[in-house]
């Protein structure tokens, strides 16, 4: 879980309000899964239907993009998920604050699960790059010689400025992240840390190299 | 350089976004409140700063972000 992970990037200054009072739903799940006996298991048992929606939903979003799983395979990911997203949400039910309804603070646990676990199931032994496969991110199709050449010297420029101003774990992971497309938790994974940590060098590496080419008199311009 | 819009656009995404944005702890602690003042119409940018940028920098919470978003507002067509 990325809330396990200690460090963020920044904490921004959010907006406070007060805790809103809780709708009657939120009151009644709280009030259950805080029960005892039956009622307790009767929430927990609904909470679980709840969670293996978001699951089965999100399984069902990305099936386009993983074909090689079967029907069978998607759905164990979506019940595994769900259990695991259970056992998140029981051992985090003191951290709902109302800012939304319970049911969907409960959805972004099994989305998570579920988007954690195929990710990892479609990295699932291969090869994890560190080094630069391609530069295909900054490749246009069709454009003119000139225009290949500004490509050829930005890319150069970018590689000097990796080589020069960021550490060797800074250089493996913005390469990896924002060059390679490894998935974050995947590469958290493989290098033994979190997706919180991780985001957290790639972000010092981004902001590195940013002012380093600002610098040099690069023209940068935000995606929009 | 760049004068080739493409090129800056492969740019933008390689090096994130300029704009400050919250790690992807504090994104996952606020996307159930995001989500929702995005779908009744407010001003979630303002409710929680730096979420956005964030999404823009980091691919698996935009993803999940716009999954919570399509599950909620589907819900919410009921």
């Amino acid at each position: 879980m990325i809330a396990a992970a200690t460090a963020t990037v920044s904490r921004m200054d959010t907006v406070v309000t007060s805790p809103r009072e809780l709708d009657e739903e939120s009151r009644e799940w709280l009030r259950t899964l805080r029960a005892t006996g039956t009622v307790h298991d009767q929430a927990v048992e609904r909470l679980h239907a709840l969670l293996l929606r978001a699951t089965r939903f999100e399984v069902a979003r990305r099936r386009p993009t993983l074909p090689h799983l079967r029907g069978n395979d998607l759905d164990e990911i979506a019940l595994q998920a769900a259990d695991d997203a259970l056992m998140s949400v029981l051992a985090r039910l003191d951290d709902f604050r109302g800012a939304s309804r319970f049911t969907t603070w409960v959805y972004k646990f099994g989305l998570l699960e579920a988007a954690v676990k195929l990710r990892r199931r479609a990295w699932q032994g291969r090869e994890i790059p560190l080094e630069p496969e391609t530069w295909g991110l900054f490749a246009s199709a069709g454009i003119e010689p000139g225009e290949q050449a500004e490509q050829n010297e930005l890319i150069a420029i970018l590689q000097r400025s990796i080589a020069e101003v960021l550490t060797s774990h800074q250089r493996r992971v913005l390469v990896a992240l924002a060059l390679n497309g490894i998935p974050i938790d995947v590469l958290a994974d493989r290098l033994n840390t979190s997706r919180g940590a991780l985001y957290k060098t790639l972000h010092d590496a981004r902001r590195k190299l940013r002012k380093h080419l600002e610098v040099m008199g690069v023209t940068l311009e935000e995606e929009t | 350089m760049s004068e080739q819009p493409d090129l800056k656009r492969a740019l933008g995404r390689f090096l994130g976004p300029a704009a400050p944005e919250v790690g992807c702890d504090e994104c996952f602690a606020r996307l159930d409140q995001y989500v929702e003042v995005e779908l009744a119409g407010g001003d979630p940018d303002a409710v929680v700063p730096g979420l956005r940028a964030h999404l823009d920098g980091c691919p698996a919470c935009r993803e999940e972000h716009e999954s919570l978003r399509a599950l909620v507002g589907g819900e919410q067509l009921l």
